[in-house]
């Protein structure tokens, strides 16, 4: 990178830096030259920081009352919500702020995809993140199984048997998964224990995914390759500070106006029935996030290709820089891949639909034609427009267009 | 340089001393990994015995056994002869009803859909034996997947008949 190399103003600071470049470091987030027409879709990586610092905070403080037994789980989340101070509020950031998580790791997913971000030479950053996305899925999984409800147990149950089709040995895994032979004590105190682990292991891997973003540097609505620094360029701070702590500002809240006016209206009310491992509810489903994922699973009428299915849609996206080889990345100077784009998102938002209502009829054969669409996009679509699509000529630089006319 | 150098005594050494240590770091990762699989307290919950005398012919009571659910259905004769009438031909899992039972009144059976873990609903589905409502699979009279999902019949436990009205089970 080329900023200048930075020397601190005191002689403290300097003889601290020489032994910890922490200061240098500050310094090349703050002078850090990013590209001046970002819009607000990159405010989004901002936000899942604080949704990631959220959750942190308010699950240490909530792990002080849990009592992760299974006898004691249900009555331990009640307590939290009537006698703990303030635990009613934690607990509805917590829950809440897991959708809020899953809300805006979608929405930057969808910002890559329509401009290109995964491409050259950005795809570790794009792995990287997956591997986020794929983390907090887990994560998400098993925060939701500790309150120990209907759909807690069940929800567990289901998942967990996921793994028993595989060939051979699915069943000494799944006995292994839940240390015993149905989802119960062992399994509810180990997911505990992850629960708390697999944040913290999201951590690290954002490490990596803003390091490895700080070495091409931001991609930008016109998928472009700038110089930096340039007039193409505004250092980080303060400019790319403020416009993502406004955009922050505005995410709180709407969050707020989940955690305090309907705190309950994305979760499930069988999850307020503590968790009976002979009845299960009529109707299970996970929660909103996972629900594309389960109209795939549930529109294979064949366990193993339903397993192979879920896991391939998930996996398929690790390998989409390789599937798209247009070298053109911003959808705006791509007419045919924009459309695909849209259709995409629409196919996502319908298995998410269909994943939540009952696996019959023609809701079932629609979760098909979905489900068929979605490995279609990225198996055939995508190859084909990289070869034949007629792309619109792109722009030299950012501030050329404007400054030219 | 293209010749290939000679194995040196020195070679051995690092492929011995890389061994070893492969063993070395396996033998201290198992127990980690091990100490996820079922503990002995609950490998020591593994019988259960259940008193019949209660259910009349068509009922069925659901017990726990090792944390699962297990269905004790007293069959009716028509049930019997549905799940014994069938033509073998036409199941996903062939499998003859009278290998299913040890009495033929007795049908005893994990209550656990094979699909997904779930606990199918008695008397539903298109075949008048269980129905599972979590995706869909059709059981029959004598528990054997008919349509839908999950791949293989309900499985049947490990038990016996103590005496004509007790069954212990595992």
């Amino acid at each position: 990178m080329s900023e200048k190399t930075y020397v601190p103003s005191t002689k403290f600071g300097k003889w601290f830096n020489d032994r910890l470049p922490l200061l240098s470091l500050s310094a090349h987030l703050m002078e850090y030259p990013t590209p001046k027409n970002l819009n607000y879709w990159w405010t989004f990586g901002g936000i899942l920081t604080f949704c990631l610092a959220s959750q942190i905070v308010t699950g240490i403080v909530l792990g002080m009352h849990y009592i992760a037994h299974t006898d004691m789980a249900f009555n331990s989340i009640e307590h939290i919500m009537r006698d703990v101070n303030y635990g009613w509020l934690l607990r509805y950031i917590h829950s809440n702020g897991a959708s809020m998580f899953f809300l805006a790791v979608y929405i930057h997913i969808f910002r890559s995809l329509f401009y290109g971000s995964y491409k050259s030479p950005r795809e570790i950053i794009w792995i990287l993140g997956m591997m986020i996305y794929l983390l907090m899925m887990a994560t998400a999984f098993m925060g939701y199984v500790l309150p120990w409800g209907q759909m807690s147990f069940w929800g567990a149950t289901v998942i967990t048997n996921l793994f028993s089709a595989i060939p051979l040995i699915g069943d000494s895994i799944t006995t292994w998964l839940w240390g015993g032979y149905s989802v119960d004590n062992p399994t509810l105190t180990r997911f505990f224990s992850l629960h708390y682990l697999l944040p913290f292991m999201i951590l690290g891997l954002v490490v990596l995914h803003i390091w490895a973003l700080h070495v091409p540097g931001n991609n930008n609505p016109i998928g472009i390759d700038i110089k930096k620094p340039s007039k193409d360029t505004v250092p980080f701070h303060p400019y790319i500070t403020i416009k993502d702590l406004f955009a922050l500002l505005i995410f709180v809240i709407i969050f707020a106006g989940f955690v305090f006016f309907s705190p309950n209206i994305l979760g499930h009310p069988d999850n307020y029935i503590p968790a009976n491992p002979l009845i299960t509810p009529t109707h299970i489903v996970p929660e909103w996030y996972l629900l594309p994922f389960y109209a795939i699973l549930r529109s294979v009428p064949d366990k193993l290709g339903g397993v192979i299915l879920l896991f391939a849609s998930i996996f398929i996206l690790f390998a989409l820089p390789w599937l798209d080889r247009s070298k053109v990345r911003s959808a705006i100077f791509r007419p045919l891949y924009r459309q695909f784009f849209w259709i995409l998102m629409i196919d996502v938002f319908v298995l998410g639909y269909m994943g939540a209502m009952p696996a019959e009829g023609t809701y079932l054969l629609i979760a098909r034609i979905a489900t068929a669409y979605y490995f279609v996009h990225f198996l055939v679509v995508l190859p084909i427009l990289s070869s034949v699509e007629k792309t619109e000529p792109i722009p030299l630089g950012i501030s050329d267009p404007v400054l030219k006319t | 340089m293209d010749e290939k150098p000679k194995k040196s005594k020195r070679d051995f050494l690092f492929t011995a001393s890389y061994t070893l240590g492969a063993v070395g770091i396996g033998a201290t990762i198992w127990p980690l990994i091990d100490q996820m699989n079922p503990d002995t307290s609950v490998k020591a919950l593994a019988t259960t015995e259940v008193d019949l005398t209660q259910i009349e012919p068509g009922n069925s009571i659901t017990v726990l056994w090792r944390g699962k659910p297990v269905f004790i259905k007293r069959r009716t004769q028509s049930e019997i002869e549905e799940a014994e009438s069938v033509n073998l031909t036409e199941l996903p899992h062939p499998e003859k009803d009278q290998d299913r039972v040890k009495k033929k009144e007795w049908l005893v059976m994990l209550g656990v859909c094979t699909h997904l873990g779930c606990v199918p609903l008695s008397d539903k589905g298109e075949y008048n034996g269980w129905f599972c409502p979590c995706h869909g699979s059709h059981y029959d009279t004598s528990g054997r997947i008919r349509k839908g999902p999950a791949p293989t019949n309900m499985e049947i436990p490990k038990y016996e008949f103590v005496n004509n009205n007790t069954i212990k089970i595992g």
